[in-house]
């Protein structure tokens, strides 16, 4: 019975249905067509935002193996620093021209991405470097970082909360029928979309991406046949930081208003995506970000006191059924 | 000496507390299968991974083709030439066979006549070259291991205890494919199957707690039951 089970699983596409499978058991539980599409929307672009964050991470976690706590500081700094950038072009923003929203958007999303390139090199050389292969002390110095990260921004921007302007273009709702979707859930679903098949194609198009890949199995092997693991991991975790400060740009956008406590209050979210995902996989990472976000939203309107613990409780099925995660990059 | 490929002079390694190595000393020749035998923690693997980089000498020097490799990065080493098979055979298990293959060329490139010579050593890797490596058989898995160490010019290919876990018909066919490879190429090879070792070696060396106890031509040792029982004795299965 279980081997039929598991037979028809993979034949309807296995772990990539899972998504389209909770969104056919969401449908009759919502009771409501329109409702659904517009809470499904919602979920996916959420998905997709949190994807953006997760998905650096967990390629740094397999291709290394260290535990960056500190990866919510970039989240939380995309955040902040777009949000400054967006308020200082407020004249682009609220313009009645398309073009110039996108251009205050890209140079706040740009800005912050800047900052996760470069913050994110200045972290691997300080920080993490003189503590690889030491989970401890990783966990114990990335905390520390996090730490300080946070009260920078509490010196920077105060303990306030401040808003986030968001683009003319990107306010309000499509209305099509009954069925109201958001544009700006639409647009991050876009933008994740892009950001997943971009790095969908050099991960698996590539040599540098053959690489990275090998590197998640087996470091030591990839040293053996003449490369060196050491700068590959600096680009990945680079490249991941800006990805996780672009997630937190787009994050503030959706939230409308912003804290200190934002990244750390994503991390937590993007810890579940990277664990049920699979280490070191972008595919899982996509599949565990967009279960969470849509299971977020059918969960808080169809039974809201659930809402905080669907995701611990998403993760622990999934693990009881798949202890090393949906997709995992090491083949077992 | 200057007929040797790769000399260890008094090599010395730790791992954490432990002290493996207490002064290997080596000289392996160029060209030919040169083996390695010993009982099981005499440190057979920490001389390849000694060689390799992996683990670092504490002192002695590690020579090979001239260069003193001895404090080179891993990837230095390899790109020097030497090929590494280690004992768990190091395969990419999310990869194809084809992607295993491409990441142990510098270039990215197969060069046409070294694949053709592979898939005639090894047909199953042609069968299953889009194959996720996974999937393969032990016995596929060693033959991929071992293609993707000659998937291009090596000098000295360094191989673990290639037969570990094999059924008796692979290992012949590894035989036959060991004799074809060293035919340009010199091979380390450190192994515990005494008729697998004693059917391809040229030279033969005996670790034991970390020292070469013996040293010699493999015809010697297989002519000689008393020093094969007085060397091998506690080790070695026929």
């Amino acid at each position: 019975m279980n081997k039929q089970i598991s037979a028809l699983f993979d034949r309807i596409g296995g772990v990539y249905a899972l998504p389209i499978i909770l969104m056919v058991i969401a449908l009759p539980l919502v009771g409501s067509f329109p409702t659904w599409v517009t809470l499904t929307v919602a979920g996916l672009g959420m998905g997709m935002m949190i994807f953006l964050m997760a998905s650096g991470l967990s390629l740094v976690f397999g291709l290394m193996d260290v535990l960056n706590f500190g990866h919510s500081a970039f989240i939380s700094f995309g955040a902040f620093i777009a949000a400054t950038v967006l308020a200082a072009l407020a004249v682009w923003v609220g313009a009645d021209n398309w073009m110039l929203n996108l251009l205050a958007l890209t140079a706040a999303v740009g800005a912050a991405m800047l900052f996760g390139l470069v913050a994110g090199w200045a972290f691997e050389a300080v920080i993490v470097k003189p503590v690889y292969s030491d989970h401890l002390r990783q966990i114990l110095i990335t905390i520390g970082a996090l730490i300080v990260a946070d009260q920078l921004v509490l010196v920077i921007w105060g303990g306030i909360p401040i808003s986030v302007p968001k683009p003319a273009f990107l306010q309000g709702s499509f209305i099509i029928g009954d069925v109201s979707i958001e544009i700006y859930r639409s647009f991050a679903f876009l933008v994740g979309t892009i950001v997943f098949t971009l790095l969908y194609l050099v991960l698996n198009r590539t040599r540098l991406g053959l690489l990275i890949r090998a590197g998640v199995e087996n470091r030591e092997m990839v040293e053996a046949l003449g490369f060196r693991i050491g700068r590959l991991f600096v680009l990945v975790f680079v490249v991941g930081s800006a990805l996780a400060a672009m997630g937190g740009a787009m994050w503030g956008g959706y939230q409308g208003l912003i804290s200190g406590e934002l990244g750390s209050q994503v991390m937590i979210l993007v810890f579940i995506v990277v664990i049920i995902g699979g280490l070191g996989s972008i595919e899982g990472s996509l599949l565990g970000a967009l279960l969470v976000g849509l299971l977020g939203n059918y969960v808080a309107f169809i039974f809201p006191k659930l809402s905080l613990a669907s995701n611990m409780l998403l993760m622990m099925v999934i693990l009881l059924w798949r202890p090393y995660g949906l997709k995992p990059a090491i083949k077992r | 000496m200057s007929d040797h490929i790769l000399r260890l002079d008094d090599v010395h390694t730790d791992i954490g507390q432990y002290q493996i190595l207490h002064g290997i000393s080596l000289n392996v020749p160029q060209g030919g299968v040169h083996v390695l035998l010993g009982r099981n923690g005499a440190g057979k693997t920490t001389t390849l991974r000694t060689i390799m980089g992996l683990w670092r000498a504490r002192t002695g020097a590690i020579t090979f083709n001239h260069h003193d490799i001895t404090n080179l990065h891993t990837s230095d080493i390899a790109r020097l030439g030497i090929a590494y098979v280690p004992e768990n055979m190091g395969i990419f298990g999310g990869l194809t066979v084809a992607e295993n293959m491409r990441l142990a060329t510098h270039s990215d490139r197969f060069d046409a006549d070294r694949l053709d010579r592979i898939h005639d050593l090894f047909p199953a890797m042609k069968k299953f070259w889009d194959r996720p490596a996974w999937a393969l058989s032990g016995g596929q898995k060693q033959m991929l291991a071992i293609s993707r160490a000659i998937i291009e010019k090596r000098d000295l290919i360094l191989i673990d205890e290639p037969t570990k876990g094999l059924a008796p018909a692979i290992i012949e066919a590894m035989i036959a494919a060991f004799r074809e490879i060293a035919q340009d190429t010199t091979i380390l090879l450190v192994e515990q199957n005494f008729h697998f070792a004693s059917s391809l070696g040229d030279s033969v060396a005996v670790i034991d707690d970390g020292r070469i106890s013996h040293h010699g031509e493999m015809a010697d040792l297989v002519a000689d039951a008393d020093l094969q029982n007085r060397l091998l004795s506690l080790s070695m299965s026929a």
